[in-house]
């Protein structure tokens, strides 16, 4: 592959640097530092000798091993997490199923088992065993069980009991509480929603006046806020346009200045996406920034199919994988943030289900592949409105629906028996 | 996600040693006891963590943090909201602060002992200093000021945040619910002021800006006008610079009549191109602004439509090159609805 056939060959002419004006901030001496580092990066990268194919390779046996030892211990230092168990169970079983790493039936029902304990009598899952129910881990929990998909797995999920747990961190206006006495903010609201459209336990009554209650978090650049009146930011943006696609309620979204602030967030230089205006990228942000650009497109294919383009999304496709694979793979396995930084569950998670979404392009009739690299480094298709495969998000689809909705609380109106996905 | 759960880099705080004065006769700087030798919770069993025979993600727990756990999990099993009962909570927090069940059983026990808060609202003080990225401590803060009915020292408290990081979102988010719920405005748009004249990039101040005048005056005519003014005044001094152009779009939509007029906006722009500024932000702006004029005046359609057709091409190829396929998009989009 010739140089210039890369992104990243900019690095060469330098053109596509920040240029501070003159004018140097905070903001401004971090950016540099950061261009610094992934331009050293980069560069490298390009000046290996000319033999090489200069393919940037996806180590994915590295990173699968990486997850597995994490799958079963993790040192003392994660105590930080130990309220976000199924958490790390969700973005490593996640990440592996990206990478196609099967799981053993063992490996499989031992997690399950697990989750079985984090699963409350009232409902939901908690950050460990006999911790509160919390959307958060319910949210993890329910998806991997789902990426599991065997029946074991699916039955695991108390339904009834679930449903009853969301009437319960709702509040009156349609938001959710993190947990009972917890915050409120646009996670909450996207963990409910997601969980409850997989598992198909969704009732209008559940989520009356969630979707202007979303709406309220669109702020003046076009993304969300994690709550009324903050800065958008590219973790509750996903939240938030999610959710309103999940409840059908997308046509209320602002999408043309959603679009404009989305495309915004990838960097020139580094061609992986920022969370905020004006903020560092970060690898995570391929999925949080880069799972927005799918959903997107199937809501504009509704008003503006003519203008679609039927091969990319709306960023650059090439630039996101390059950085992740240039920059964002520790040589000991798992991905990173941004160079300099350690590897984590969380961030291999995101980084390889942005990877993938900057893979694929799939609509409703054309599936066009965009590979940056080596053949080998294709990963799976991830379902972008519940980040699990979307084999797995149809299956899952599959047999909830075919399920009975639970009956819902007495004075709240029943819905459609069936879900979809 | 920042995100959903972000992981934090902190690292977890030993257990603090100058909490349990009197409990068990130790003082600063002696060994830590553990809750099982200690004499006083001798009547206690502990309960150890149910992982369950199969356990997955098994973090390699200290004996002390066992012991903590398995005393804390005793205690909420019996439901025991005492005095030693808080104390517990308070070492299980130092080991782990983003334990939202420990901060949550820790607010019952307050309740029941109707607890000193004004020494709750220190250790959340230092909590939040020692963790200023975590969920549970910004919450933890809001609910103890709630229940105090006492605003005055939160904004206080954020500030000293921000002389760390300046865009740390709980932060923001808790001073908006302070200025929100205590009615603190005045001062607000200097303090924002004063951030912007530090870092003109700062984006969270620049949204602040815009929540503290939607919640006060809200964008009247006057404001627009005052607000487009300072804003050009921070482009003149930064061109390239996202932030303020994404701010004067929020503060231009509350406009009825054509946005170019506003403050002379389109002259302003002009000019700033004729002066040879290309920067994406700025062209991306003359685009909405000719998009606006082609919604308005149809018989301009045709001379406009040319001029933003090649504006789209210099952003796809030159300007913006990374945001090729959103302008080859907007191009498409504007020629369909803008075409003869």
């Amino acid at each position: 592959m010739a140089d210039d056939a890369l992104w990243c060959s900019h690095v060469h002419s330098g053109e596509e640097r920040v240029n501070d004006g003159g004018v140097a901030t905070v903001s401004s001496a971090e950016q540099a530092k950061v261009e610094k580092n992934v331009g050293a990066m980069l560069s490298c990268f390009l000046n290996i000798g000319e033999h090489d194919s200069k393919e940037p390779l996806l180590e994915r046996e590295r990173h699968i091993a990486y997850l597995r030892r994490g799958l079963k211990h993790l040192p003392e230092g994660f105590v930080s997490l130990d309220a976000s168990r199924p958490w790390l169970v969700y973005w490593a079983v996640h990440a592996l199923e990206v990478l196609e790493a099967r799981l053993t039936e063992a490996e499989a029902s031992a997690i399950v088992d697990f989750l079985k304990h984090c699963q409350n009598p009232k409902g939901g899952f908690g950050g460990g065993p006999g911790q509160y129910s919390h959307l958060a881990p319910t949210y993890a929990a329910v998806n991997a069980l789902v990426i599991i998909g065997t029946k074991e797995a699916y039955d695991a999920i108390n339904r009834e009991t679930l449903q009853d747990y969301l009437w319960t961190v709702r509040t009156e206006e349609g938001s959710f509480v993190m947990h009972e006495g917890g915050e409120v903010d646009i996670r909450g609201v996207y963990c409910a929603v997601s969980v409850a459209r997989l598992t198909n336990i969704s009732t209008q009554g559940l989520f009356a006046g969630t979707p202007h209650w979303i709406m309220r978090c669109q702020s003046y650049e076009g993304g969300f806020s994690g709550a009324p009146g903050m800065e958008a930011h590219g973790g509750y943006t996903f939240c938030g346009l999610a959710a309103l696609t999940l409840l059908h309620a997308h046509h209320l979204c602002d999408t043309p200045a959603l679009l404009r602030w989305a495309v915004n967030r990838q960097m020139r230089f580094e061609g992986g996406f920022q969370g905020r205006t004006n903020k560092l990228v970060d690898g995570c942000y391929s999925f949080w920034q880069g799972g927005l650009f799918p959903i997107m497109h199937t809501l504009l294919a509704q008003e503006d199919a003519q203008n679609l383009s039927g091969e990319h999304w709306m960023f650059n496709q090439e630039a996101l994988q390059e950085y992740l694979l240039v920059c964002c793979q520790h040589s000991r396995g798992g991905l990173i943030d941004k160079p300099g930084k350690g590897p984590d569950f969380y961030h291999t998670c995101y980084t390889l289900s942005g990877m993938s979404v900057a893979q694929h392009f799939i609509t409703t009739a054309i599936h066009k592949k965009c590979i940056v690299g080596h053949a080998s480094n294709e990963l799976i298709p991830v379902h972008a409105l519940y980040n699990v495969g979307v084999e797995a998000a149809v299956m899952a689809s599959q047999y909830f629906n075919n399920l009975p909705v639970p009956p819902s609380r007495p004075g709240s109106c029943e819905e459609e028996g069936k879900g979809q996905s | 996600m920042g995100s959903t759960a972000k992981t934090e880099d902190t690292p977890r705080q030993a257990p603090a040693e100058d909490q349990d004065d009197g409990q068990d006769g130790s003082s600063d700087g002696e060994a830590w006891v553990l809750y099982r030798d200690r004499k006083e919770w001798a009547d206690v069993t502990p309960v150890p963590q149910d992982d369950g025979p199969n356990a997955v993600v098994k973090i390699a727990y200290t004996d002390g943090y066992s012991d903590v756990y398995d005393y804390l999990r005793a205690v909420v099993k019996k439901g025991e909201l005492s005095e030693r009962a808080l104390y517990l909570t308070e070492d299980a927090i130092n080991m782990n602060a983003a334990n939202y069940t420990v901060w949550q059983y820790r607010r019952k026990i307050l309740k029941n002992l109707a607890s000193n808060l004004e020494q709750e609202l220190n250790f959340c003080r230092e909590m939040i200093e020692m963790n200023p990225k975590n969920y549970q401590v910004w919450h933890h803060r809001r609910v103890i000021v709630e229940w105090l009915g006492d605003g005055t020292k939160e904004l206080r408290l954020t500030e000293i945040i921000f002389s760390q990081d300046a865009k740390n979102y709980h932060a923001w988010e808790h001073r908006q619910w302070a200025l929100r719920t205590f009615k603190l405005f005045e001062g607000e748009l200097d303090y924002v002021d004063r951030l912007l004249e530090e870092d003109v990039r700062n984006n969270s101040a620049w949204n602040q800006r815009h929540f503290a005048i939607t919640q006060t005056t809200g964008f009247t005519a006057e404001v627009i006008q005052r607000e487009v003014g300072y804003t050009k005044a921070a482009i003149a001094k930064v061109a390239d610079n996202e932030s303020p152009w994404s701010y004067l779009r929020g503060v231009v939509q509350h406009c009825e009549g054509p946005l170019g007029g506003v403050g002379e906006l389109g002259a302003w722009c002009q000019t700033l191109h004729d002066d040879g500024q290309r920067s994406s932000h700025l062209l991306t702006f003359m685009l909405d602004l000719m998009e606006d004029q082609m919604e308005r005046q149809p018989d301009e359609r045709p001379s406009l439509l040319k001029r933003c057709i090649e504006m789209c091409e210099s952003l796809a190829t030159e300007h913006d090159k990374i945001r090729r396929e959103y302008w080859r998009y907007i191009e498409r989009n504007l020629s369909h609805r803008f075409g003869a």
